[in-house]
């Protein structure tokens, strides 16, 4: 049912883990639902240096979330909030219909860890 | 690398013996039981004894009570909608519980959209039928009562014997759905008393795609599917010779094998239960510890969830079930485990082995070793793990 590229994320995810004193974090989903992640990032001017992920949830919220952290690592604010829920699905092959909705959520995930890191920043928070 | 099957619910390899008692009747004996020629004679045989096998399994008075179908859930959908058809004039309220098969909860969904009342019966932590609700939701207009024998997805036996005393004090039917304890409980339709039993093939290692239902003599119920009369006139259709002999087969089979099977499988079951209860911390049992399937391991892990868990099995080669959302076709947890009172995270977090007759002692070891590495690997990525645990895992 999963694509290999989603099984070889799942067997070995990248970046497992939390970053201590993050830049920013973004929560997402709920235990409720199936599927939660966190994603934690470090930004040094203005990219993302270093990200890490938690997740609670099925072989899909596994490889999603280790995927993204792939996708982001390196980028810039900017480039790190087009990344899309599509452009995740699509660099890992595809997705079940039935997980694009739910446990598709790592995107978010990272837009909120941006938000929180922004928001920090505003706020003059920066740890 | 070493595989272990342990998804036997879920479906079963067909016994050599009764693929050998199948066999003659897809090219040998093919007349058609209901022709006049010498070619119907050896067909209209082999479903005499067929049907004889299975009424002796069950304990049946008269082997003419059995009734073939294409597999349990036409059973089901027989019983509960040939009743709904049959007696509506006696009333229109059918009870249910909220752990059945989904082939009874939605037929009788259907018969709410069609004007039937149908009550579903709360159920207790561990899956057992509350006899005093029951009681009370028995009235006048009450014409069937539909509970299953045993729950495949938590292991637990329902108390047949007592429903079916309550059920009789009222005019209504008694149906049950025995398909998860075929083959592994000694099942006997006088001394339960029971009306209507549903039974499946598979489940004893007979071939998929027949089934039966069992129809106590006087029971009235309409036939679901009609044509050419067959079965009595109440389920119409060429009768499946090849599966119907080979159903026949492993209920003989069974008849003489169960009791020693079942009391090797209960073995491994409870060696398989405590070694994992006792190795993985905030691991639970799901269902009745002692009124339980031989056959059902049933267990639910905090902080982590079920589809991730059979991957990780998948990739040991050990092949499991579950009942949590992302496996299933919707999004919801089993209702039958939150029914047994389970919040959504703990659902998720389930686990199903069904064991069966190639496994052994080695396999239950060979899981029992691998599973907790899964489980702290699996708690070191969720964000749920709280921290003292993760010290530990």
């Amino acid at each position: 049912m999963y694509s290999e590229k989603v099984m070889e994320h799942f067997r070995n995810p990248r970046n497992v883990g939390e970053i201590p004193n993050p830049d920013g974090v973004g929560t997402v989903g709920n235990p409720v639902c199936g599927d939660m992640m966190t994603i934690y990032i470090k930004v040094k001017d203005n990219r993302i240096r270093d990200i890490k992920f938690k997740t609670f949830g099925c072989g899909a919220a596994v490889a999603t979330s280790s995927m993204i952290t792939e996708l982001a690592k390196g980028k810039t604010l900017e480039d790190a909030l087009k990344i899309t829920r599509k452009d995740v699905a699509d660099s890992l092959g595809g997705l079940p219909p039935v997980k694009m909705h739910c446990s598709n959520l790592a995107a978010d995930a990272l837009h909120e860890a941006v938000n929180d890191y922004r928001k920090r920043q505003e706020g003059g928070q920066k740890r | 690398m070493r595989k272990v099957y342990m998804d036997h619910t879920a479906g079963r390899p067909v016994d050599r013996r009764v693929l050998r008692a199948m066999t003659p009747y897809f090219r040998g004996f093919y007349g058609n039981p209901s022709s006049l020629h010498s070619f119907a004679r050896e067909t209209r045989k082999g479903l005499k004894r067929a049907r004889a096998q299975i009424a002796d399994l069950i304990h049946a008075e008269r082997s003419e009570e059995v009734f073939f179908t294409s597999c349990a859930t036409e059973s089901n959908n027989w019983a509960i909608r040939g009743v709904a058809a049959r007696n509506e004039k006696r009333g229109k309220h059918i009870i249910t519980t909220g752990i059945e098969h989904m082939s009874v909860t939605n037929v009788c969904k259907l018969l709410m959209k069609e004007g039937f009342k149908v009550s579903f019966l709360p159920v207790d932590e561990y899956g057992k039928v509350e006899l005093d609700a029951l009681e009370k939701e028995l009235t006048d207009e009450t014409i069937l009562v539909s509970v299953m024998y045993a729950n495949g997805e938590i292991g637990t036996i329902e108390p047949i014997k007592e429903i079916s005393e309550v059920v009789h004090d009222s005019k209504a039917y008694l149906h049950v759905d025995a398909t998860a304890a075929m083959g592994q409980l000694e099942i006997d339709v006088k001394k339960d008393d029971v009306d209507l039993l549903t039974l499946s093939s598979n489940d004893m290692y007979g071939p998929k795609g027949v089934g039966a239902l069992y129809i106590k003599r006087g029971t009235r119920l309409e036939p679901l599917i009609v044509g050419g009369g067959q079965e009595s006139g109440m389920r119409s259709g060429t009768e499946n010779l090849p599966n119907i002999v080979g159903m026949g087969r492993a209920a003989e089979l069974a008849r003489a094998e169960m009791k020693a099977e079942s009391r090797r499988l209960s073995r491994l079951r409870d060696r398989f239960i405590v070694g994992i209860l006792e190795n993985i911390p905030h691991s639970f049992l799901n269902g009745h510890q002692t009124e339980r399937l031989p056959n059902n391991v049933a267990l639910r892990f905090s902080f982590i969830e079920g589809e991730s868990m059979l991957l990780n099995l998948d990739i040991v080669g050990v092949a499991a079930s579950s009942g949590s959302a992302c496996t299933a076709k919707t999004l919801e947890p089993s209702h039958v485990l939150r029914a047994i009172g389970l919040k959504h995270e703990e659902a998720h977090g389930s686990l199903l082995f069904t064991l069966g007759r190639q496994n052994t002692d080695d396999d239950v070891d060979y899981v029992v070793n691998l599973l907790p590495n899964i489980v702290k690997r699996l708690r070191a990525m969720s964000p749920l793990t709280p921290s003292e645990l993760r010290e530990n895992v």
